[in-house]
């Protein structure tokens, strides 16, 4: 493994060495390693690019490493992943994706994730995108997450945007079952001319359902982002979507949040602001010694938290 | 030693522009120096003409004889004044842990934190992640924002009404505070405040009015004068100041 990949992994999956539990490591389109533990399995797809992640009912406290890293340039890499979780289970998997791009040529990442998850399990999933390298050549990615939840199932999804990725258009669709909840918090920063764009979905159908979908967004420079959130109570249920931005320079920031109410007992809620600094934030930390770009980058790594 | 030489501060107002401060000259030795007066005297600006956060229309601030006047907030953050906020501002994402260890100039332990914490009646072990927002009360609020004046430790400290909002922790312990402080880096520390028993542990007592020094001297010449002119201009007003200094 290169230095640089090393590195990778270190910052979207906060890998350093050989982790613990199941993992499959993807580098520049191909199976770098692999581990499998007696409750998890890992295998290749036969009729598309991907991994199945099977995780046995009654498995708790493990975790699966799935990062993907990319080196080469001009490289476009697509991979179905389909994790299949079974009943009263508790593992976390940390995904992420990180490109090396030194080259002239677009290195893409679009990485599908479909989520079965059983009854009465509890899933955390970590997923950081992050792109570097001095070259022209784009670093892009595109995730889609489809998420079905089981009776009594809870997911928190925690993706990150932490920098250098130049085009993103992430989709996550989810459809929650009776007393599941689903907890999703985005992170984004765009910089430069990049552009990230979000769409949620979410089908609370089950009775007693419910999701909150929280993004907070630093967008600097001529960046663009747009946020979609869609909320759909189906039947007695609890909704809330937000989306919270500071934007700088001269970016660009749409806030879209839906929330549908199908049902008499579908109670949703959707918020979404969007504004720059607050100067009276910048003066308190600069009346603590920070200067003025200090304060800023306090203030969005705090925010970004 | 802080000395402020004919500072005049004006600001535009929907009825023109406002003499906010009028010709102020001063020296502020080491020591408690309160400032008080009546409100829109010109208190919280004089305070914020020493941290640099409003800048004067003329005249000349100077630190232990250096001329100030044109250091930017963060330059006399460094040059060794700080500023306790009258509304303490409120972040998203920013935790206790994080303006302790900016104020301190380091990174820090629980320990540290709970140097500065337990001083303003906080326990450092369950306020050092929460965030710095609207879950925290107005009290809770303003014990951090004098928390953080105290990591900073610097020779100049101003402390806009620090007792402001402050439940259930008594006057005494917030007395203590600037006692300890005093003890520990000496200094000037300056303190705008209405309430007597702060006050009265001043060494020295700037009386602001509409602008102008009024007056200006020891707590034991100015205190008295201070309390007759209020019984002579407003028998409400001085019934229920009585009311809260018994």
């Amino acid at each position: 493994m290169t230095e640089t990949e090393k590195q990778l992994l270190k910052i979207i999956a906060d890998m350093e060495g050989e982790p613990k539990g199941a993992y499959n490591i993807r580098a520049n389109g191909a199976l770098r390693a692999r581990a499998t533990t007696n409750n998890i399995d890992i295998r290749t797809k036969e009729d598309k690019p991907g991994i199945d992640i099977i995780i046995k009912s009654g498995t708790k406290g493990e975790t699966v490493h799935i990062p993907v890293i990319i080196e080469a340039t001009g490289l476009n890499d697509l991979v179905y992943n389909d994790f299949i979780i079974g009943d009263d289970v508790d593992v976390t998997i940390i995904a992420g994706c990180g490109i090396h791009n030194a080259g002239h040529m677009e290195s893409r990442h679009d990485g599908i994730h479909a989520f079965f998850i059983g009854k009465n399990s509890n899933v955390k999933y970590v997923e950081k995108h992050y792109g570097e390298g001095d070259g022209t050549g784009g670093k892009n990615m595109n995730p889609t997450t489809i998420v079905n939840l089981g009776e009594g199932s809870h997911m928190e999804m925690e993706t990150t945007q932490i920098k250098g990725i130049d085009s993103t258009s992430r989709v996550t669709k989810a459809t929650v079952g009776k007393d599941a909840s689903l907890v999703i918090k985005e992170k984004i920063m765009t910089h430069g001319t990049q552009n990230a764009e979000t769409d949620f979905t979410v089908d609370l159908n089950g009775e007693g359902s419910s999701a909150n979908v929280v993004s907070r967004s630093v967008a600097k420079d001529s960046s663009t982002q747009t946020f979609k959130s869609c909320v759909n109570g189906n039947n007695l249920c609890h909704g809330h979507t937000e989306c919270d931005a500071i934007i700088m320079d001269n970016a660009k920031v749409n806030a879209i949040p839906q929330v549908n109410a199908n049902h008499i007992d579908a109670a949703l809620i959707h918020e979404a602001a969007i504004g720059k600094i607050a100067g009276e934030q910048l003066t308190k930390l600069m009346t603590l010694g920070l200067t003025e770009a200090e304060a800023e980058q306090e203030i969005i790594s705090g925010f970004l938290k | 030693m802080l000395e402020l030489k004919n500072i005049c501060f004006s600001a535009p107002t929907d009825n023109g522009v406002k003499e906010i401060l009028k010709d102020i000259s001063l020296k502020i030795e080491d020591g408690f120096t309160a400032i008080t007066g009546p409100n829109g005297g010109g208190k919280s600006t004089i305070a914020k003409i020493i941290s640099g956060v409003y800048k004067p229309t003329s005249g000349k601030i100077f630190l232990d004889g250096v001329d100030i006047t044109d250091y930017s907030v963060t330059e006399r953050a460094k040059a060794g004044i700080s500023f306790g906020f009258q509304t303490p501002v409120k972040f998203k994402g920013i935790t206790v842990n994080d303006i302790i260890r900016i104020a301190s100039g380091r990174d820090i332990t629980v320990s540290d934190a709970c140097d500065y914490l337990s001083q303003v009646g906080l326990c450092a072990r369950d306020y050092i992640d929460r965030e710095i927002n609207a879950s925290l009360s107005g009290g809770e609020l303003k014990r951090i924002e004098i928390a953080s004046v105290l990591a900073r430790g610097t020779k100049v400290s101003i402390f806009d009404e620090p007792e402001a909002g402050i439940d259930l922790w008594s006057f005494g312990s917030l007395i203590k505070v600037f006692e300890r402080m005093h003890e520990k880096i000496g200094g000037s520390i300056i303190i705008i405040s209405h309430q007597e028993r702060i006050l009265d542990t001043a060494d020295n007592i700037i009386v602001l009015s509409a602008g102008k020094l009024k007056a200006y001297g020891p707590k034991s010449e100015i205190l008295p004068d201070l309390y007759d002119s209020m019984n002579n201009t407003c028998k409400v007003l001085s019934d229920s100041m009585k009311e809260v200094t018994v």
